[in-house]
């Protein structure tokens, strides 16, 4: 399928999602349907990097709180009640995009020399060293925090966490188009060297670093893009939560158990695991909540390893084989009689 | 190499005084190599001469710390393996490297769309890649299993698949590192005619192996290492009877 096409597709999709939770007519639909999307975006953002290249990033909290962050850096700058009327959200989106992608730039930059359990420590050590920067930076609210005052409506949507929504559920399509772009693509290919072998990778002639960078920062500046309108979805903004590990963790296990390899993995994962927390939250209590993804995590990666999408892999390759590839080989090794 | 007037324009590889330690290991101890465009090389020496550091110094998988490489009339040192790689360079892995997540055809691919095509000459249809990929496995008898995936080979095949790739690359210059180990005779006698082939199209080899058969059937000149140091270079008969290298080989 070309990319327009998919891009048409999943725009109608999404329309017909967002008709479909007006339809049901619970504002609170909102509020749990954008969690999820959100994680969406987070989830194939960490497989662009964690999934495509095999490297493990444990800073997914540190590159969400960034985009939350420049948005709360805005507000406070420019001291408008009504912000997202004089900046408008999508504005404040690339912006918090910008500086994540940057950071992102620089962490592999510094890190990538690294590989394997080196890297991921690396990672899980800016998220540190960016909180306890944004803790002790009193214009965006220090370790207080900060309060967001969110518009009450928006023409013509109504409540505004509907347009929060709305855009949450753009930003989805949007990274999984990207994702699924890179994954068919010569970048795609050059990522899936980095992860298999990079010494062999830089011997077939893959510029790996560079490669390792532009996966840094696309993965970066989508987990920013995610994080900038945070502050409006949840009104109060605090350094302990925004940093929070959850967010590592989610990135993690969602894609783990859709499956790393496809862009649909992490979309599968998460709306498996993302919608079970939602319910979970409401009927249980929300500190079940990873205990759920702990316990979930170990039983995929025993039964599993390859998440959803390797077991239906392995379902079809036990039918004769791949065969759309199939008929291409034989149709090459028949060659046309003289 | 009785070319008197040999201008740089005749060499394709030189690698000058080049040294290279592994802390207190001296690994490469100044040596010194030319190799002409065309030509078959034979390099051998006993388990841990050198042979391998001496490839990935020239390759750029490691950083020699004295001497230099020259390649095709340019310096390559501080050059990274895969602009190397993109200059004409290519090498096998003496262990198999094969990308395991992807089928031989995408394995062979990856040189096509990183190396061949950086160099710009020519821009090809997804269509064309593939009928050249399927080529180049069908040169190392794997056609067949072009949709496979690595681990579904045995280590012979994947020995292949490591030449297949190394083809893929369209270098000028293919360094073979142990392509040959374990294999049977007649699997040999196919390897040696295709890396013939090869030469024949224009392709300069080295050739590292320990199949003193293959060495002697193939090159047209033999080097010999012996603990990091070059003890020997000429034509194959003449390095059998240097004193020297029987030596290094029988010992005394």
């Amino acid at each position: 399928m070309r990319t327009p096409l998919f891009l048409l597709i999943s725009l109608a999709i999404a329309a017909a999602v967002f008709a479909a939770t007006i339809a049901l007519g619970n504002d609170y639909v909102f509020f749990a349907g954008y969690v999820v999307l959100q994680y969406v975006v987070l989830s194939t953002a960490w497989n662009i990097l964690g999934g495509y290249c095999g490297y493990v990033n444990f800073g997914t909290a540190a590159f969400f709180a960034l985009g939350a962050y420049s948005t709360v850096a805005v507000y406070k700058l420019i001291e408008a009640d009504e912000l997202p009327h004089v900046v408008p959200m999508p504005v404040l989106m690339l912006l918090g995009g910008l500086v994540s992608g940057v950071i992102g730039l620089g962490m592999g930059y510094l890190t990538l020399r690294l590989r394997g359990a080196f890297f991921s420590i690396a990672t899980l050590a800016l998220a540190v060293v960016l909180e306890t920067l944004v803790v002790n930076w009193d214009f965006v609210g220090g370790s207080r925090g900060a309060y967001i005052i969110r518009p009450e409506e928006i023409a013509p949507l109504g409540n505004y966490i509907r347009y929060l929504f709305l855009i949450m559920l753009l930003l989805t399509v949007a990274a999984l188009t990207i994702a699924r772009l890179i994954e068919r693509s010569r970048l795609g290919y050059g990522f899936a060297t980095i992860r298999d072998d990079e010494m062999a990778a830089e011997a077939a002639g893959v510029p790996t670093l560079r490669l390792k960078l532009i996966a840094t920062t696309i993965s970066g500046t989508l987990m920013g893009m995610a994080g900038a309108p945070f502050p409006y979805y949840i009104g109060y903004l605090q350094p302990d939560s925004t940093f929070a590990l959850d967010y590592a963790v989610n990135s993690i296990a969602m894609p783990l158990i859709g499956g790393t390899t496809s862009w649909i993995g992490p979309l599968i994962g998460t709306l498996l695991l993302g919608s079970l927390q939602q319910i979970i939250t409401v009927t249980i209590s929300s500190a079940v909540n990873l205990l759920i993804v702990g316990a979930l995590l170990v039983a995929f990666v025993i039964v599993a390893p390859n998440g959803i999408v390797g077991l239906v892999h392995t379902y079809l390759q036990r039918k004769p084989e791949d065969f759309v590839g199939r008929r291409r080989v034989d149709a090459d090794a028949a060659e046309p009689a003289p | 190499m009785s070319n008197a007037g040999e201008r740089a324009s005749a060499e394709l590889l030189r690698v000058d005084n080049l040294g290279k330690r592994f802390g207190g290991f001296v690994a490469l101890d100044d040596i010194a190599l030319n190799v002409a465009p065309g030509e078959r090389l034979g390099l051998i020496g006993p388990n841990g001469s050198g042979k391998s550091t001496l490839v990935n110094c020239i390759c750029g998988t490691l950083r020699n710390e004295q001497g230099s490489v020259h390649f095709d009339g340019r310096k390559l040192d501080g050059l990274t393996a895969h602009q190397r790689t993109r200059l004409g360079l290519a090498r096998s892995f003496q262990l198999p490297r094969p990308f395991g997540s992807l089928s031989l055809l995408d394995n062979v691919r990856i040189p096509l769309i990183y190396t061949v095509a950086a160099r710009g000459h020519h821009h090809r249809a997804a269509a064309e890649v593939e009928e050249h990929c399927i080529g180049f496995l069908r040169e190392v008898g794997l056609e067949a299993k072009a949709r496979q995936r690595p681990r579904d080979l045995t280590q012979v095949e994947m020995r292949k698949l490591e030449l297949a790739r190394a083809m893929a690359s369209e270098p000028k210059l293919l360094i073979a590192d142990e392509a040959m180990a374990g294999l049977t005779h007649s699997e040999i006698e196919d390897i040696l005619a295709l890396l013939v082939r090869l030469n024949e199209q224009g392709v300069t080899v080295i050739l590292i192996e320990h199949i003193m058969r293959a060495v002697m059937s193939f090159s047209r000149r033999i080097v010999v290492l012996v603990s990091g140091r070059k003890i020997a270079d000429g034509a194959p008969d003449q390095v059998m009877r240097d004193p020297e290298v029987e030596r290094a080989y029988l010992g005394q």
